[in-house]
């Protein structure tokens, strides 16, 4: 790799740990100008930046705010990209499609938000149908855009059980396994997950992202 | 906005001001160090042989307040000014002079020795929220005559921080002098910047006894910090009352200010105290009292009057373990202190009445610290509008949308303190699995990490060399050949 490409690469990481959409933006379009394969700009250079950022988080060195920006970031930058990718026809191979909700009768946004831009920033496809979503509308928008995991978010203990009504209907008209589904929010445990017969549950957004790369079966990626 | 905590109108300070001034002269002071008495009867005191008594016309605390510097900085090994004393800079140190150590193990108090002191200054060494250093406990493993100068060496070979400490006896104070002029390599570099600062104590009520008034004249004579610990003890060694506390208090200051600038004008003092309520049914002396705190406060308050930098002992605790009075007591009381806009504040670290530290305690009192210095800072304006700024095109009334703001970014560390491992944000889940500890248990785990990764500071070889050779004069001088074995630093 030329010493000029490395560079841009570990500027790319950088914009992203900055959290800086705009320098984000700004080197995915001198990456274009650079006939630079956009799918390395992706993978060798801002895909770095998230990883890093969600390294820091884990170990809690990082903080919200710059786990968001950089997924903001991140975003932007293969928003950018993403024409000529479809230009060169060969379009960033997705990690899979996910459709996020909360359920219905709950209102809190904040944790499943977080969820989605760290698996947008990841590489998911992601579907975010915001909060208090019966059961019919979030599976009907999975069957619709034929996602691989359905992601639903709970803050009440008199709202989790809802997960389960939705896993239930799923499992009624056969879309599981197909289908798999991960849940989250406060009071949700790895025991509940297992009772309601979700596919995995993760305590935050950087180990929600880990969880639905396993559940597709890109666990290295 | 900063907030400021005072609890004496200027009429009740005005007249403590003015009684204080009547002790000086009626009953007095007894001044039981003939070099100090010198000094008084030229300035023109009015003298009683028979008992010592000095009694002390208010002229001469006038032009004593003339002369006294109302602000200087203690610097660190590198020669930066770190510690403020003046104005209404806060600053914390780890208490001193403990003669044990929780062990957080048996939980016994143990004997301290050399290695209590390492693992408390290795630990404060690591912890910012601690300015200074103190000579935290005494070290049983060493002859008593030089157990006072045997810390500061440690302090001084092991940190690189200010250092708040204290002589035992007259003889030993100039050999700490002694000690700090080799180390900054001459009396006037020693002068110019001082690395540390030494704690001198008169006895309640109204004595400047014959140590206590030598300490002063040494350390006044060498332009070395003097930082005076009065302990008045309200209802045993000081009236019953505040306010007659801290007008005998302000007395024995006034006293001690004026003994310091007869041997040294313009050498730097500070107005300090260890003032407690005397505990009516055990007798005891609490440090974690709320009246202990509001005695600080009303005294410090005082000095401020007279634009004296002030010190004081709170942030400890009465407790002889690391636990809810503990953090209670410690944390209430620096709250009150910081709020106060106390230059000098030690004690954290201390349990038992100043008996006993615990490296475990200095992890966990630093948040409370973190905490009120916070609070200090205030409620502060970052932003043109307040509010109506943060509303732009972007906003889609969903709960996430202030976290995707650069601002938010930008400001969050500025408007938020973020806690170390100490303090426990975890959900339930996530506590169970990091083993369910409470706050003792998560210090311990800290100190452990604390202690890893400390590394010795980089000492001139030259500095080194010549405390060395000077300590081990010090200790034959005591009867022992050889000190206690030092992990790294081998006695030349």
């Amino acid at each position: 790799m030329s010493e000029e490409l490395e560079t841009l690469f570990k500027q790319m990481a950088q914009s992203i740990i900055d959290g800086d959409s705009d320098i984000s933006v700004e080197l995915a379009q001198k990456s274009i100008e650079m006939n630079i394969p956009p799918l390395d700009a992706i993978t060798k250079g801002f895909v770095v930046g998230v990883n890093y950022i969600g390294d820091q988080f884990g170990l809690g060195e990082a903080f919200l705010p710059e786990l968001v920006m950089a997924g903001e970031a991140m975003k932007a930058a293969v928003a950018t990209l993403e024409p000529e990718l479809l230009k060169l026809g060969e379009a960033r191979e997705t990690m899979g499609k996910v459709v996020l909700a909360t359920v219905e009768g709950d209102i809190h946004e904040i944790g499943k938000t977080l969820v989605g831009t760290m698996l947008s920033a990841s590489g998911f496809e992601v579907t975010d149908l915001g909060v208090d979503q019966p059961a019919d509308k979030i599976i009907g928008k999975a069957i619709e855009i034929g996602a691989s995991i359905v992601g639903m978010s709970a803050l009440l203990t008199t709202t989790m059980v809802r997960q389960r009504e939705v896993i239930e209907e799923m499992d009624k008209e056969g879309l599981r396994p197909k289908i798999k589904v991960m849940v989250g929010g406060a009071p949700i445990t790895r025991e509940w997950a297992t009772k309601i017969k979700a596919d995995g549950y993760s305590e935050d957004a950087v180990g929600a992202v880990k969880l639905a790369k396993d559940l597709v079966g890109k666990g290295d990626a | 906005m900063r907030p400021k905590l005072t609890l004496l109108s200027d009429e009740i300070i005005a007249r403590i001001l003015e009684e204080a001034y009547e002790l000086l002269r009626c009953p007095g002071v007894k001044v039981q160090n003939p070099e100090a008495r010198d000094l008084l009867a030229s300035a023109g005191a009015i003298m009683y042989p028979d008992n010592n008594v000095v009694g002390i016309p208010a002229a001469l605390v006038h032009k004593a307040l003339e002369s006294v510097p109302r602000e200087f900085y203690l610097y660190d090994y590198d020669g930066n000014p770190v510690v403020h004393y003046g104005g209404d800079s806060v600053h914390f140190d780890p208490g001193s002079s403990g003669i044990a150590m929780l062990n957080p193990e048996t939980l016994e108090h143990d004997t301290t020795e050399t290695e209590h002191l390492l693992r408390l200054i290795k630990v404060a060494e690591q912890i910012p929220q601690y300015d200074a250093q103190s000579t935290a406990v005494i070290c049983h493993d060493v002859p008593k005559d030089i157990q006072d100068s045997y810390r500061l060496y440690l302090a001084l070979l092991y940190s690189k921080k200010p250092i708040v400490t204290g002589a035992f006896t007259n003889k030993t104070v100039q050999e700490m002098i002694d000690m700090l002029s080799l180390f900054a390599g001459s009396p006037e570099a020693a002068r110019e910047k001082p690395r540390a600062i030494f704690d001198v104590c008169p006895a309640p009520p109204l004595i400047w006894s014959n140590f206590g008034a030598g300490n002063l004249i040494a350390l006044a004579k060498a332009g070395i910090p003097a930082e005076i610990v009065s302990v008045p003890l309200s209802g045993a060694a000081a009236p019953v009352t505040m306010l007659g506390t801290v007008t005998q208090h302000t007395a024995e200051c006034f006293a001690g200010i004026v003994i310091h600038q007869l041997a040294n004008p313009g050498s730097p003092i500070v107005w300090g105290g260890a003032a407690a309520i005397f505990d009516m049914r055990k007798g005891a002396t609490p440090m974690g009292a709320v009246e202990t705190a509001m005695l600080d406060c009303s005294y410090a308050q005082v000095a401020k009057t007279l634009n004296m930098p002030t010190h004081t002992y709170l942030g400890a605790t009465d407790s002889k373990l690391v636990d809810a009075q503990a953090g209670l007591e410690s944390g209430i009381s620096a709250m009150v202190g910081a709020l106060s806009g106390i230059n000098m504040i030690s004690g954290s670290g201390m349990l038992d009445f100043l008996a006993c530290h615990s490296a475990e305690k200095l992890v966990i009192d630093a948040e409370g610290i973190a905490m009120a210095k916070r609070m200090v800072k205030g409620v502060q304006q970052h932003t043109d509008t307040l509010a109506t700024g943060f509303y732009d095109e972007k906003i889609n009334f969903k709960g996430g949308d202030f976290l995707k703001q650069k601002i938010t970014m930008k400001l969050f560390r500025e408007e938020q303190h973020l806690p170390s491992s100490i303090i426990d944000r975890d959900s339930t889940r996530v506590w169970k699995e990091a083993g369910s500890l409470d706050a003792f248990g998560r210090a311990k785990l800290r100190v452990k990490e604390l202690l890893a990764s400390y590394s010795q500071p980089e000492i001139a070889p030259d500095k080194k060399e010549r405390i060395n050779a000077f300590m081990l004069e010090l200790a034959k001088k005591a009867g022992i050949e050889e000190l206690p074995g030092l992990e790294e630093t081998q006695i030349a």
